[in-house]
């Protein structure tokens, strides 16, 4: 599935900060980079020595022990040195802002900074002011670009291409950045993008985006042939945009009876972690067309061809220097 | 004041819009006061040349954010009126959210007495409707005035109860002073960092919708209907705000308005870079709301062109865009930012950005500036309208540098501001 | 040897090449014992079309299949992190579908030359189990080595000078079979 990539193609970007400013050839690139590396996963010796020497910080100052893990895996394969560095707080609080915390872990000599937080656009702030590659594990309600790079991946594995699929993403768009980086991946790649949800999770001017929009799932999933369930996040959900979980399930929750009204190889898709019976049905989630573990999987090789190449960028920017 | 001393000013183009005047003449202050205006021929030590400059009634800037007492650090009333007539102003209001607020009149007095100190521009203060404008109970008006506050405002945010808002209304009537209001609906704004549209969806930032400033304005607008007591809507931002001020004015409504020069040369697309030094409230909004200030104000609609000069140390601004404070520095630099928002793309000429920006002002807050004809007080500015200037926040007499001109090339140099006949700024 | 047109020489032709070929898989069936177990790695890109063509060829000269695989060495290359041109390096999958344990690897590459290619391999190798031996198969061997490396079986000697280059073409990706000097 390696396309020929243009030999005049160079991976210049030494921050991955969100996929809106990427265009298809770079997302492409990314995605036959992880190919490559999926096979290190199945070796006796999972690891390669491509960041040896290398020190990745994973900056975490929201909770996810997911994406925290998987990027500390991608790193140890790639020979990295990891260091972990959790905060609850922010900038808000008292207590030392995020632009000096990030300045003392380059004093230490941290590389690569795999940040997430929860103000959108805190990783871009950074690569403004630090040295080191800072990659968005995730920023507010911006984006969360390497889950979207791994559920395209992820089609990608089961459908060969994007073009021309119509791919729904169902749940709580308004403050969903893995819905907003796959908006953009997924439009780039060439398929039809629908959200799916109730006006009050929409995001306020979502028909300027490049997708369509429906606020019913029984209307549109005869036509999908992907469907992506977001997780409903109570924590931030504030004034209940919906009056209950029972009346969002009822509409918008991935059932079994839909499924039998779906197309038979719809592929079901959930970044995790699943709220059971909420956005989909056991049964749904553990069903065939879920492709819910495949997608954790592949978080691994994704993470490592990130890192992998805004390492390569930034070597080679030092070189030229 | 010494009444030998006098200053003739020779040469230049006098524009005073409210008596109409737009003349080649000299002018002689003698002591605090201008004392001729024509061709003068005077043995006068102190003459300045002012040929091919423009010479008009002090500017007068009625929303400025001077932050002492409490955050001396950002800006002192000495730093800000040094900025103030570097920038022009021989007049600036003070707003009153200070830390303690200006909400007694004990506070009203120290800011007029630290701005004597200063002798730099002339200090007015509004004082607030609230007690620590919290929005709970009336401050104490009346003592306030009395004490010199030329008007009230809880700015910084708006009186969010409308009941509150009444009250305040009729009582600042009884005193016959200027209510003016930050217009934004709390419960509709909660939590934005910038206007809600297409770029707040597409960065990820909470959005503050344009009605919850649309909503208040209605609101205050039918209170004023039936109160009839003079309103002033602060720093409006959206097209329909204009709308809003058109009807109000249309209906003989007391209701007047003020536009910052930030709202018409940016829009939220500015921001697409997380970029704080954009971040201001009420936020940057689209072309379609430039453009109706930007005709609102060719109508005659708006009264007032002010700053909302809010000062914020370096280390504030340099945070993530949810986290840093809201405001824009731009006392020194203002008036070239008006000629480049609006004589140069012609839609005002100078007699009318000079009105807009002395004896309109003037009007609202109901002090006796704004002209400069025979025995009137001798706040002057003299400008130079075609000198080309690159703006350099290092130099700024403010505290502060938050501003997203620096490195601009903009025309028009203040050249001298005289204040109560005293030479109290000139650019070397 | 057949002279071509410019500064381009060609000193090996398609027969030649599978000429080349045979005589590899010759010496190598030669000096591998009865019951040893042995495999063909090739290193990408050319190396693994050449792996592909002397496994078949070995399988028949020993009657039994010997398996082969593919190696991409861009993860190992030492100038990762220091890099010597503007070329991106592109990571392609590895492929080695067998347990290499115990095993003779029989590693292809169409040209050695300063030796860090191998260098590499051999680190990527290792990294898969514990071979019982790993030989060197190249079909050129141009000499100017940088590092203390050298090929057991080797098509085709050349000494160039360090301006010149040996390129192998094959008719798998290019144009035709052949070997040529520019």
């Amino acid at each position: 599935m390696a396309r020929k990539t243009d030999k005049k193609f160079r991976w210049r970007l030494k921050h991955l900060l969100g996929l809106r400013e990427l265009d298809r050839k770079e997302i492409e690139f990314i995605l036959d980079t992880a190919k490559a590396f999926e096979q290190v996963g199945r070796r006796p010796i999972k690891k390669t020595p491509p960041l040896r020497g290398r020190v990745v910080a994973n900056m975490f100052f929201e909770d996810s022990t997911r994406t925290r893990n998987s990027f500390a895996l991608a790193a140890g394969r790639l020979s990295a040195d990891v260091i972990e560095f959790t905060k609850k707080s922010s900038s808000v609080s008292k207590g030392e802002t995020l632009l000096d915390t990030a300045r003392n872990l380059e004093a230490m000599g941290v590389d690569i900074v795999v940040v997430r937080h929860g103000a959108g656009g805190a990783p871009k702030f950074l690569s403004r002011n630090i040295n080191a590659c800072v990659v968005n594990a995730g920023d507010g309600y911006n984006e969360h670009p390497t889950q979207a790079l791994l559920d395209v991946y992820t089609i990608r594995q089961m459908r060969g291409s994007l073009d021309g699929l119509k791919i729904g993403i169902v749940g709580d768009i308004a403050h969903s950045r893995v819905a907003r980086s796959g908006i953009w991946a997924m439009s780039k790649l060439g398929a039809e993008v629908t959200l799916i949800g109730p006006p009050t999770l929409m995001p306020a001017q979502a028909h300027l985006l490049p997708v369509k929009i429906s606020y019913s799932l029984d209307e549109v999933l005869e036509q999908l042939d992907v469907i992506n369930m977001l997780r409903i996040q109570f924590e931030r959900l504030g004034k209940n945009p919906f009056p209950s979980v029972r009346e969002y399930s009822h509409f918008f929750g991935l059932t079994v009876e839909r499924m039998k009204r779906a197309k038979p190889d719809i592929i079901v898709m959930h970044p995790g972690p699943i709220n059971r019976g909420l956005e989909l049905e056991s049964e749904v989630a553990d069903g065939p067309n879920s492709v819910i573990l495949k997608q954790v999987a592949n978080g691994l090789p994704v993470r490592m061809a990130v890192l992998f190449l805004v390492n390569q960028a930034a070597a080679a920017e030092s070189k030229s220097k | 004041m010494n009444t030998d001393k006098s200053i003739l000013i020779k040469n230049g183009r006098i524009i005073d819009p409210a008596n109409k005047v737009d003349t080649q003449a000299d002018l002689l202050v003698v002591g605090d006061k201008v004392a001729q205006i024509g061709s003068i021929k005077s043995d006068c030590e102190n003459v300045i040349d002012a040929k091919g400059k423009i010479v008009t009634p002090g500017l007068i800037d009625i929303h400025v954010h001077f932050r002492e007492p409490g955050d001396e650090e950002e800006e002192t009333i000495a730093s800000g009126s040094a900025a103030a007539v570097a920038g022009g102003f021989t007049s600036v209001v003070c707003m009153p959210n200070t830390k303690p607020a200006i909400d007694d009149q004990t506070s009203v007095e120290y800011v007029h007495r630290m701005g004597r100190q200063a002798r730099k521009t002339f200090i007015y203060v509004m004082g607030a409707v609230t007690k620590g404008r919290e929005g709970n109970e009336l401050a104490e008006m009346g003592l306030m005035a009395q004490a010199g506050a030329i008007g009230f405002t809880d700015d910084g945010c708006g009186v969010q109860d409308a009941a509150m808002m009444l009250r305040a209304l009729k009582y600042a009537g009884m005193l016959n002073v200027v209510f003016a209001q930050h217009c934004q609906d709390d419960s509709l704004a909660a939590g934005g960092v910038m206007n809600a549209g297409y770029n707040s969806t597409i960065l990820g930032l909470p959005g503050i919708d344009p009605l919850a400033e649309e909503m208040m304005l209605w609101r205050d607008i039918q209170l004023v209907k039936k109160t009839k007591v003079r309103y002033h809507a602060q720093h409006i931002s959206t097209a329909g705000s204009v709308e809003l001020v058109r009807e109000a004015k249309a209906e003989g409504l007391p209701v007047t308005c003020e536009v910052t020069p930030h709202h018409l040369l940016f829009t939220d697309d500015a921001i697409i870079d997380y970029d704080t030094n954009y971040k201001v409230n009420p936020p940057l909004r689209t072309i379609k709301d430039v453009e109706a200030l930007k005709r609102a104000i060719r109508e005659g609609l708006i009264d007032a062109l002010v700053t909302d000069h809010a000062p914020h140390l370096q280390s504030e601004k340099e945070l993530e865009f949810l986290a840093a404070p809201f405001g824009i520095a731009g006392l020194e630099c203002a008036l070239s930012l008006y000629i480049k928002a609006l004589i140069e793309p012609g839609i005002c000429d100078w007699p009318d950005l000079i009105s807009l920006m002395t004896h309109r002002p003037a009007r609202v807050i109901a002090a006796d500036r704004g002209t400069i004809a025979r025995g009137d007080r001798a706040d002057i500015t003299i400008i130079d309208p075609g000198a080309e200037y690159t703006i350099d926040s290092s130099r700024f007499q403010s505290k502060s540098r938050n501003c997203p001109y620096n490195g601009w090339r903009v025309k028009g140099r203040v050249e001298k501001t005289i204040v109560a006949g005293e030479i109290r700024y000139s650019a070397d | 040897m057949v002279w071509g047109y410019g500064l381009m020489k060609v000193i090996l032709d398609a027969k030649q090449i599978e000429a080349a070929l045979s005589d590899l898989a010759d010496r190598i069936a030669r000096q591998i014992s009865e019951n040893v177990d042995i495999a063909v790695i090739g290193i990408r890109s050319r190396g693994e079309i050449l792996a592909n063509r002397l496994s078949e060829k070995l399988s028949n000269k020993l009657g039994k299949t010997v398996p082969c695989g593919t190696l991409d060495i861009t993860l190992y290359r030492d100038d990762l992190n220091n890099p010597q041109s503007d070329t991106q390096p592109t990571v392609r999958s590895t492929v080695i579908s067998f347990d290499i344990n115990e095993k003779i690897i029989i590693l292809v590459d169409d040209v050695l030359h300063t030796g860090r290619s191998t260098r590499a391999a051999m680190d990527a190798l290792v990294d898969f189990g514990r071979p019982k031996a790993i030989r060197l198969a190249v079909l050129v061997d141009r000499g100017r080595r940088e590092f203390p490396i050298q090929a057991d079986y080797i098509g085709c000697k050349v000494d160039i000078g360090p301006g010149q280059t040996v390129e192998v073409n094959l008719v798998d990706t290019d144009d035709k079979d052949q070997v040529i000097i520019k």
